[in-house]
């Protein structure tokens, strides 16, 4: 019945389908890193709303949703209102890319990571925006840093994630899915797919701007950094971004290097392998997050130019190397 | 005399930013007017005063047996160092004797007021550095949970949780109960435990190494000059612990090290207080187990207003709480109050040294030099 309805229709389904999955997941994923955190901490965590406060992301979102919005006297409005939606929406563009299962997908492009990564490093007009707009002095600071962050990282991050690429021989994730089934996923590649997944870690975490990278939020300095105007759902708008663009991080992670929707069991657990997966990824970047200290911007910016870049170019020819000795994987 | 660098706001590449006095790392009410090119520091205007309570003026309106439960509230992170340099005062004038259980007693509350007050200091800095959502979250809540035990030892001495009110001027106002030195040892050995734990989260952490070493510099000559106190005049290299060099309230029966560093940089502050933890853990054992029977005054508890009277006179007394020297300077008129009343306070000394050390270091680096220097502005304002 539904291969039956023209392709329009079929994408629109699929993309509101997957919007709905998103972002109810990022609701329930801030509940996890809290649970998360909580046990790191030896508390408990949210545990009032509902059983095990199961409800506590639906309590936050009509919180958010009933506080009321300011705009400061002094914002440029038309900037301030604009930029949490121009923030969110390549943060959400970027799940367009992510095959789920072979077949299931708002668009399986042939260039995906390339999409991917191109649509994940715009959410830096929007922090611009929000930062610029809001004429404050700490968001000013805060997005000077986000821009040369986020430029710093995305090329580690584009380098660390092209060594499953070149594994694999192909832009489009699912075919780089297909060539890690049977068991060989390319973070058991001997040596390559350890330091390339090392190294999409670490600039994964900086490029989501979280701790020990998240000198944008840095409240201890900058109150809440580009964020510190903005209140009730747009402020939501923000966080939903943030979190949806770490969950897509995840996803990507967990496609080029975790085998995808590879598992035991039916085909047709393959989604839930991948959600596995990503999950896996997302708390490891949450474990990182409550362990480690904030690092200075100078010195996140010494650690990309001068470590992350040379080493994942060096690791990049490797693998061109190897695969002109021993042939592409697939 | 070092010299503070004059302020030029001009300039269009200067940005004159409000750090406080509503901030979260300002650690109360502080407000730094930071004068920035790009993210550098040229500029710093240390604005002081906004939790003045008057509290050398209370001081003259409230009776000897009044006044030590209000001056917890200078510090009230270490409530119980400032009670002990008022009484110290008023006896030292008045040359009240103070029984040999009493000076031991106070010994104890004052080194287990220096580790809950150290446990805040580590959770707050590494919180400022390590940020509200982040891996700096967990050691505070750490800390803080260790701090909590030597509350309750508190509680269970005094009835309360932060402003104790347990000196009296000629002794303590309370004896331990039964079963309080046990609970006492088992926290020490838990706290002595998680000591162990904290090290193994920031000792060769390349992330707080960065943040530290190397950070905030206080020289030798610096710190004598703008007169730092405690802690960080150890850490620059001076040797100089007023329990070991005048010595009070038997302090000289008791074994323990004063930690000295050379560097000065945060790094080095945080060793000497790391080490204080210990030290004060073995003073509080020693202290415990040696505990000599007999009065915990030398005066009657606290029955009337007029029940201390101290005679004319002036007396200077010094201790050396958590943060540095507390000193209580008191001049009696022979009635039950004070004619006239000084503190001298450990953060207002060390918080003077912000001006010369911050022009040049980043934004970031203000939060952790902030910390490291731990002021507490309920001292610094009084």
């Amino acid at each position: 019945m539904i291969a039956g309805l023209p392709p329009i229709v079929l994408s629109a389904i699929m993309s509101s389908v997957v919007l709905g999955f998103v972002v109810g997941l990022v609701a329930y994923t801030t509940l996890l890193e809290r649970k998360f955190a909580a046990r790191m901490q030896s508390r408990v965590g949210p545990y009032r709303v509902g059983p095990h406060g199961l409800f506590q992301p639906i309590a936050d979102g009509l919180k958010l949703l009933l506080k009321e919005d300011l705009i400061p006297a002094a914002a440029d409005r038309t900037v301030f209102n604009l930029a949490p939606v121009v923030f969110v929406v390549p943060c959400l563009m970027i799940f367009a890319s992510i095959p789920f299962a072979p077949g299931i997908g708002v668009a399986d492009l042939n260039i995906g990571v390339l999409f991917f990564l191109a649509v994940s490093s715009m959410e830096i007009v929007g922090l611009f925006m929000a930062g610029w707009g809001s004429n404050n002095k700490y968001a000013l600071i805060s997005v000077m840093r986000a821009v040369n962050q986020i430029i710093s990282y995305d090329l580690p991050l584009v380098m660390a994630a092209m060594v499953p690429v070149m594994l694999a021989g192909s832009l489009k994730l699912s075919d780089i899915a297909k060539a890690q089934e049977g068991g060989f996923w390319f973070i058991f590649y001997p040596v390559l797919g350890q330091l390339g997944f090392l190294a999409f870690m670490i600039a994964g975490v900086a490029a989501e701007n979280r701790t020990p990278f998240d000198i944008l939020e840095a409240e201890s300095e900058l109150v809440a950094g580009f964020r510190v105007e903005y209140s009730g759902m747009k402020f939501g708008l923000i966080q939903l971004g943030e979190y949806a663009h770490v969950l897509g991080t995840s996803f990507l992670g967990a496609s080029l290097f975790l085998g995808a929707w590879a598992g035991p069991g039916p085909v047709w657990l393959g989604p839930l392998w991948l959600f596995i997966k990503a999950m896996v990824m997302f708390l490891l970047f949450t474990w990182v997050r409550w362990s480690f200290l904030r690092i200075k911007v100078d010195q996140i910016l010494a650690v990309s130019w001068e470590l992350m870049l040379p080493l994942t170019l060096g690791l990049l020819i490797l693998t061109s190397i190897v695969i002109v000795m021993r042939g592409p994987v697939a | 005399m070092a010299e503070v660098r004059a302020i030029d706001y001009t300039g269009s590449e200067r940005l004159t930013m409000n750090m406080g006095p509503q901030h979260p790392s300002a650690h109360g009410v502080f407000r730094a007017i930071l004068t920035l090119e790009g993210e550098k520091i040229v500029g710093v205007d240390a604005v002081i005063g906004y939790l003045h309570r008057c509290h050398e003026k209370l001081a003259e309106n409230l009776a000897y047996v009044q006044y030590p439960s209000i001056a917890s509230k200078t510090d009230y992170v270490a409530a119980m160092a400032s009670e002990l340099a008022y009484v110290m005062a008023a006896e030292k004038i008045a040359q009240f004797e103070v029984p040999k259980r009493a000076q031991y007693l106070r010994v104890i509350v004052n080194e287990l007021q220096r580790i809950a007050s150290h446990c805040l200091w580590l959770g707050t800095w590494c919180l400022d550095m390590g940020g509200a959502l982040g891996g700096g979250t967990s050691i505070f809540l750490y800390c803080i949970r260790e701090r909590e035990l030597v509350l309750d030892l508190f509680e269970s001495l005094v009835g309360a949780r932060l402003l104790y009110g347990f000196h009296q001027v000629g002794g303590v106002r309370y004896d331990i109960p039964a079963g309080w030195a046990d609970q006492c040892r088992t926290t020490l050995n838990t706290i002595e435990q998680r000591l162990h734990e904290y090290e193994a989260m920031l000792h060769d952490n390349a992330f707080f190494e960065a943040r530290t070493r190397g950070v905030g510099v206080i020289s030798s000559a610096l710190a004598q000059d703008v007169g730092v106190c405690g802690p960080l005049l150890r850490a620059s290299g001076v040797n100089f612990d007023l329990r070991k060099n005048v010595p009070y309230s038997s302090y000289e029966d008791f074994q323990f090290k004063v930690p000295v560093e050379q560097e000065g940089d945060c790094h080095a502050r945080y060793r000497v207080r790391m080490v204080e933890f210990r030290e004060s853990i073995k003073i509080v054992r020693q202290a415990l187990d040696s505990l000599p029977e007999g009065p915990i005054s030398s005066r009657p508890g606290v029955k009337s207003l007029g029940q201390v009277r101290v005679p004319k006179g002036e007396a200077y007394a010094r201790v050396e709480g958590p943060r540095g020297e507390v000193g209580c300077y008191l001049v009696a008129d022979g009635s039950q109050k004070p004619y006239r009343m000084k503190w001298r306070g450990a953060s207002f000394s060390n918080l003077a040294v912000l001006p010369y050390i911050l022009p040049g270091v980043t934004v970031a680096d203000v939060v952790a030099i902030m910390g490291s220097v731990d002021p507490v502005f309920g001292e610094v304002d009084r």
